[in-house]
């Protein structure tokens, strides 16, 4: 409790993970949202039209409360790792502020078109600002995932008294961990926004108001079917590879594994024992980790044991867990969205009242296996805060004490769950209220 | 190049309290300007579309702080930490204030988002003045380049410095009056009727406040930061500048009954006493008040001189862009806002 790290870390933690609720329901709906409007437009479609409306609607306030949550984050680098972002502000700081420049500002802009112009604009022009804000929102997320992927796997950087410094700047923002971890950060908004869509729309269904809620059904499951399982391949396989070869230890605390294997097997269910050095409980599957990271059953994975201690992730267990319950997860959703999409095609969707149930009792889980998807990623880069470079330790601002640190951490929570709260109230009312022009 | 980039820093966030500026100004006097639901929404549909794009120059500004000159971005907001979580607190409240309070019709919800509006909006009002007062002023940076500003000490602009002294309290409420006054010109421009005759008497009454606060902190500042004023006067190209804001000030003064050139006079004058004095402080960022030789500078916080050079580029670039579209949303938004848009 006296440690000023701890709470350093607590903090950015807590405030970006529940920041991220909400850009990751607007950069999916943006999309969806423009989909629907293209729809409206080419086939005159008034459902379609309706339907756009409607999740422009709760658009609108889940971006105000991400703008309510998210200022923080780009003041919190100075505020909380002030000597990280004294040492890594040459090029981090690049990417954070063309967000600003090149993202935020079309975002922003737009939105209030989106939201209050649809009349004074007409449909073409109303349907480019949905597109603008589209484009806006993922824009803003590559920007992010770039500084993110600097952190993971620098690239593109040197070190000149002291301090990092661009070197290749065209390395630095086409970064190959950048492109894979935005691929599999956007189809996962994308799963998390049609798991909304579809999941509203299956409470629609089962209140009797199926009519309100065909074209968001549809539009949920077809696109929850693909995203889904462009989570599991190629983005997600290919980021899995990438940390075989770049962070064999993060790979090795999420898989459990203590010692070197060839022909290592897969942990399915197990808990790690890290003080035993071993997991427990088990469930594997034969082969199949060497085949995952390295493409061949025989390739030997490395264990925790093959590297000194001190450049151990420090949360092992949470590591493994949060993988796990982000794989496991993602490995329902494509069941579920495989079985709502059968239905959908043979047009008995509607009637199958026990997917329906699932599918609105599913909204919040890909919230779940998002939080758990950065968890791996962000406790997997311990210790490090730039992967090799700067560790976590040495980059917090010297001058600012736990308590300090503890009592604004306490501030924020009370503001976000008073936001939860709003949020699900205004939002809850929409969803009553529903898409009728 | 680092006089570029101090340049580019100076103009984005003057940008963003002229823009800002106004929703605060709006946002302070909602509850004195309008009576009713009614007015209070078309104050709403002012200021509601352009909030968030206004919001962005400061975080706009805050990330070219933070590549320009990392270690001005890394000593400033760490040795300022609960004063900026207290500024976080109030962006949130403000902004959803504005975006939540029509989704219902109770008139007691509609009652404190109004009244949190006015709070939030008043107090950043104070704060962005507060804090260029602490710019000015100087922290108590030491030989680490960090320091920790205590919320007060002895209220003197000397030595163990605290956030609020007499001198940044001074150029708190003259921002506080100021971007009030421009808040005032902003609603007698967007709005019609009632609102805006009350916007203008408001007006008539803040704008000679402000002329006398701002002789009073120009006296002040003479004081605490001379370098200011010995900087201007070897400048003469900044000269322009002070004459803009002198000019903004009389027009905001005088033009009656001319909203829009009223307005731009009151946003002249903003922009051309900030730009002057970041004319005039360069180099300094974050002077110390500990010794001079701990002053953050321009020279010793830039990053290096590769990354400004590429960073020239995009900027440029999104600049552009971004200018075009804040021009373009005003230009959609023309004409008086009206309460059904809120």
């Amino acid at each position: 409790m006296t440690d000023p790290l701890f709470w350093h870390r607590l903090q950015f933690g807590f405030t970006v993970t529940f920041h991220y609720l909400f850009p990751q329901l607007t950069m999916g709906l943006a999309l969806l949202a423009l989909l629907f409007k293209i729809r409206a437009l080419r086939k005159d479609d008034q459902e379609a039209a309706a339907a756009a409306r409607f999740w422009l609607r709760v658009l609108g306030i889940n971006f105000a409360i991400g703008v309510a949550t998210g200022v923080p984050l780009e003041f919190q680098f100075g505020t909380n790792w002030s000597r990280f972002s004294a040492f890594s502000g040459g090029v981090i700081g690049q990417t954070l502020a063309m967000e600003g420049v090149f993202a935020f500002f079309l975002e922003s802009t737009f939105l209030g078109l989106v939201i209050y112009g649809e009349k004074k604009l007409g449909p073409r022009a109303h349907l480019a600002a949905v597109a603008a804000l589209f484009a806006g929102a993922w824009i803003s997320g590559y920007f992010i995932i770039v500084t993110n992927a600097f952190m993971q796997y620098p690239i593109g950087h040197s070190l000149e008294d002291g301090k990092l410094q661009i070197a290749d700047f065209g390395a630095f923002v086409l970064s190959p961990w950048a492109m894979w971890e935005y691929l599999h950060n956007m189809s996962a908004s994308v799963v998390t926004a049609s798991f909304v869509v579809a999941g509203v729309a299956a409470f629609w269904t089962l209140e009797g108001r199926a009519r309100e809620a065909a074209a968001s059904l549809r539009m949920g499951v077809v696109a929850g079917l693909v995203s889904c399982a462009l989570q599991l391949f190629p983005t997600g396989d290919r980021q899995g590879k990438m940390l075989a070869e770049h962070q064999p230890v993060a790979l090795a605390a999420m898989e459990g594994v203590f010692r070197a294997e060839k022909f290592a097997p897969l942990a399915i269910i197990g808990q790690p024992d890290v003080a035993g050095q071993r997991l427990e409980n088990p469930v594997y599957l034969p082969g199949m980790l060497s085949f995952l990271a390295y493409g061949s059953f025989g390739t030997t994975v490395r264990g925790l044991s093959d590297f000194p201690s001190d450049q151990w992730p420090d949360q092992i267990e949470l590591l493994y867990y949060a993988y796990h319950v982000m794989v496991g997860l993602g490995s329902l959703f494509i069941l579920l969205m495989l079985a709502a999409a059968f239905r959908l095609w043979r047009g008995t969707l509607a009637r199958s009242r026990g997917l329906l149930w699932s599918l609105m009792l599913a909204i919040p889980f890909p919230y779940v296996a998002n939080t758990a998807g950065w968890l791996v990623a962000e406790l997997g880069r311990q210790p490090w805060l730039v992967y090799g470079v700067l560790r976590t330790a040495d980059g917090t601002s010297p001058r600012v004490s736990a308590g300090d640190v503890a009592f604004t951490t306490l501030g924020f929570a009370g503001f976000y769950a008073l936001l939860a709260i709003l949020f699900l109230f205004l939002v809850g009312r929409e969803i009553a209220h529903g898409p009728r022009t | 190049m680092i006089e570029f980039w101090y340049g580019a820093l100076s103009a984005m966030l003057t940008t963003y309290v002229v823009l800002d500026g106004f929703d605060f100004g709006a946002g302070a006097l909602n509850l004195f300007l309008a009576r009713d639901d009614r007015e209070r929404r078309e104050i709403l549909a002012a200021i509601g579309p352009v909030w968030d794009g206004n919001e962005v120059w400061l975080i706009a500004g805050g990330g070219t702080l933070f590549f320009a000159f990392p270690r001005a971005y890394a000593a400033g907001f760490s040795g300022f930490y609960l004063p900026l979580m207290l500024v976080l607190w109030l962006l949130g409240l403000r902004g959803i204030a504005i975006e939540l309070r029509s989704h219902l019709e109770s008139p007691l919800w509609r009652a404190f988002w109004d009244a949190g509006l006015c709070g939030a909006s008043a107090l950043m009002a104070l704060v962005l003045g507060v804090a260029l007062g602490n710019v000015l002023r100087g922290s108590p940076l030491d030989a680490s380049g960090s320091f920790l500003a205590p919320w007060f000490t002895h209220f003197r602009p000397h030595g163990a410095t605290g956030v609020l002294d007499w001198y940044t309290l001074l150029v708190g409420a003259f921002a506080l009056c100021a971007l009030c006054a421009h808040g005032a010109l902003f609603i007698a421009w967007r709005n019609d009727g009632a609102v805006r005759e009350r916007a203008l008497r408001a007006a008539r009454v803040l704008w000679p406040v402000v002329a006398a606060a701002g002789l009073l902190v120009i006296a002040a500042t003479t004081a605490v930061r001379p370098e200011i004023y010995r900087g201007l006067s070897s400048r003469p190209w900044a000269w322009p500048l002070a004459l803009l804001a002198l000019l903004g000030l009389c027009a905001a003064l005088a033009l009656r009954g001319r909203d829009l050139l009223a307005f731009l006079g009151s946003s002249a004058f903003l922009a051309g006493t900030l730009l002057a004095t970041a004319a005039g402080l360069f180099p300094l960022l974050l002077p110390s008040t500990v010794d001079p030789a701990y002053h953050v500078t321009a020279q010793n916080a830039a990053a290096g001189e590769h990354g400004l050079r590429i960073g020239l580029v995009w900027w440029a670039m999104g600049m552009t862009l971004a200018v075009s579209y804040t021009a373009y949303v005003f230009r959609t938004l023309r004409g008086k806002a009206h309460a059904g848009e809120h």
